[in-house]
């Protein structure tokens, strides 16, 4: 007969604001009000609430990706196989669209996304099973994912069609809202829900921290790995699907675009590159602040050079801001 | 034998390489001659001095993925500096060499001062790098000097300068490796950066010198490249990432630091290189090219990781 310990016997002050959204999310969102007004200085149009919301609606496509991106990266491991994952969901759904048997042409996202599931089952097998380092496995499965894109396409734009719904997806607006930011804060909602309230989010966070702690605790190591990388390309074949009735085709290195800003948004959303530790929030603000910054450097009409030099100073500052922060906060 | 023995990974990579290499001449229309020798070396070293570079950084458990874009960067910057006359080239190389050795040296002030990760780190400077090429010249252009890419693309009596070149490059890296404080730190660090801690090395700077060393092999690579092309191209950096990470990682160079050796890096690189020459001969449609590279790299990688099913504890695969 033990009596329950007294889990209040240890008194514990209440962590503050900034610990608990964690610094790098408050600059992260400083960063985006500044882009906003800095913006609206050039060009007066941006503070109304028509362009935000089409910014949202572009972050959205950026948002779901890096979910699948943020799972691997919470594991400790990386994925980058995105590129050829977009590109290859999105042949694989406008060709099925296209399809004159009106069956097949119904399966086409269905099938679009078990494609990006049967690419992170892949990934998995690699990473879990032959431990492959993943960065290495990942980047020679975007090679063949390459290849047969290559291979099936004689290098030329695929042909098909766009099914209507990931156009609806994409373009639609529900209630004045775009329906892509609807779907990106379903997907949010349920990456929350999956990481704080279910035990593999708990494993997902541990097993960052420690393999080797977890797999002698008993969990199932390399099963959760496997989901992990399922889980990501199903999210990154969904960013594909939205991507796809965006733009209404799919086209050859349509997602090579897509990896550096991917990657970008998970790790300056505060999440550690080397796993264990991060919130989706972060990641939530990261892909808003990197489309902002995107969108402002396009209407400033920069070139593509300048850019680029812009894109990767402002990452690295970001970085070396939190890390010095960290540092003076002692932790 | 002792000494086979404890290289056993390089040995089964050489002997692999050898036997691609048979396999290569044989069905090569033209079959073995001093040309086909001289190709094969040039694409080689474009590879394998990028892996070199890719090794250093790997070797104090970092990854580089700016490797392309220094390459892209220092190639461009050799289009402009690389002609006239013979004392302004002199300075031309060495003022490439530099700018890689900058490039190199600031990866990894933001690594080691910074506490940045590696892979973020040289994600982020490699847009800017690659910015920075694209900005020099926005389109291929540019001149090399002929006679001295001549020079370092024929033969010497016979045998490629290329080869001569690695094999230098190659003997000078793995006796400084081997017998210099320097090189064995380096080890050191890769292995337990604590215990090196511990013992008095300055991981700090041990780890910038493995940053600057690396920038400045890609600083070679580009210049080798515009030996080879002539030009200055600002796009050729991604492949280039891309390869020398999965060179390393055949050669033998554990990701996690600590193990390996430049000459597992090269022999990587051309193993590599010798497989998409093979491709390109061996009657494969060329649409079917790109699959099979990508498939034989898979297939290699996981070769080299058959190792996981020998283990008899599971527990000795969570270091």
């Amino acid at each position: 007969m033990s009596n329950p310990v007294p889990t209040s016997a240890v008194h514990r002050p209440r962590p503050g604001f900034v610990d608990r959204i964690g610094i790098s999310v408050l600059l992260l969102a400083a960063g985006c009000v500044v882009l906003v007004l800095g913006g609206a200085v050039i060009y007066p149009g941006f503070l109304s609430p028509g362009y935000i919301l089409q910014q949202l609606q572009i972050a959205s496509f950026l948002g779901v990706i890096a979910t699948g991106a943020m799972l691997v990266i919470l594991l400790g491991e990386i994925d980058l196989s995105v590129p050829w994952t977009i590109t290859g969901t999105a042949i694989v759904v406008t060709t099925l669209a296209g399809s004159n048997n009106p069956a097949i042409a119904d399966l086409a996202l269905p099938l679009g996304l078990a494609t990006g599931a049967a690419i992170g089952f892949v990934n998995g097998l690699g990473v879990a099973l032959f431990r492959v380092p993943a960065m290495v496995w990942t980047l020679a499965v975007n090679a063949m994912l390459l290849g047969a894109a290559v291979f099936y396409t004689g290098g030329f734009k695929p042909q098909g069609a766009v099914p209507w719904l990931a156009t609806y997806a994409a373009l639609g607006h529900t209630f004045g809202v775009p329906n892509a930011f609807l779907l990106w804060l379903i997907v949010g909602a349920m990456t929350l829900w999956l990481l704080h309230r279910t035990t593999y989010g708990t494993y997902l966070y541990a097993m960052g921290n420690s393999q080797r702690a977890l797999f002698l605790a008993g969990a199932r190591v390399r099963t959760i790995t496997v989901c992990t990388f399922v889980l990501a390309g199903i999210l990154s074949s969904l960013g594909a699907i939205l991507l796809t009735g965006y733009t209404d085709q799919a086209y050859q290195g349509m997602g090579d675009p897509y990896l550096l800003p991917v990657i970008a948004a998970v790790v300056i959303g505060g999440t550690s590159i080397l796993g264990g530790s991060g919130s989706y929030v972060g990641t939530f603000v990261g892909a808003v602040f990197i489309t902002l910054l995107s969108s402002i450097l396009a209407v400033m009409q920069m070139s593509d050079a300048a850019r680029q030099i812009i894109f990767g100073a402002t990452i690295l500052a970001m970085l070396l801001a939190y890390r010095s922060s960290e540092k003076s906060a002692g932790t | 034998m002792n000494l086979l023995r404890r290289n056993r990974s390089l040995a089964i990579t050489i002997a692999a390489l050898l036997v691609l290499f048979a396999i290569f001449i044989a069905i090569h229309p033209r079959g073995f001659s001093v040309y086909v020798l001289t190709i094969w070396f040039n694409q080689g070293t474009l590879l394998g001095l990028a892996a070199i570079a890719q090794f250093f950084v790997v070797l104090v458990r970092g990854v580089d993925l700016s490797v392309g874009p220094i390459v892209a960067l220092t190639n461009v910057a050799a289009s402009y500096l690389l002609i006239g006359s013979p004392g302004g080239i002199a300075l031309g190389i060495v003022a490439v060499l530099v700018l890689g050795a900058i490039c190199g040296l600031a990866n990894g002030v933001a690594v080691v001062y910074g506490r940045v990760p590696p892979i973020v780190t040289t994600l982020a400077s490699g847009s800017i790098f690659s910015g920075l090429a694209l900005l020099l010249r926005p389109t291929p252009g540019g001149g090399i000097d002929e006679n001295l890419s001549d020079a370092l693309t024929y033969d010497i009596y016979g045998v490629p300068a290329s080869a001569i070149l690695l094999i230098v490059v190659l003997l000078a890296l793995t006796i400084s490796l081997r017998f210099s404080l320097l090189g064995l730190t380096m080890y050191a660090i890769g292995s337990s950066e604590q215990s090196a801690s511990m013992t008095g090395v300055r991981v700090g700077r041990v780890k910038l010198a493995a940053y600057g060393m690396s920038g400045i092999f890609s600083a070679l690579t580009g210049l080798y490249v515009s030996m080879v092309t002539l030009t200055g191209d600002p796009a050729i950096g991604p492949a280039y990432t891309l390869n020398s990470i999965a060179a390393v990682v055949l050669g033998g160079v554990a990701l996690t630091g600590g193990v390996g050796s430049p000459l597992g890096a090269v022999a990587g690189a051309l193993i590599l290189k010798t497989i998409s020459s093979l491709m390109f001969f061996s009657g494969l449609p060329p649409l079917a090219q790109p699959f099979f590279e990508g498939l034989v790299l898979a297939v290699a990688i996981s070769l080299g990781a058959l190792g996981v099913f020998r283990i008899r504890n599971r527990l000795e695969l969570f270091q």
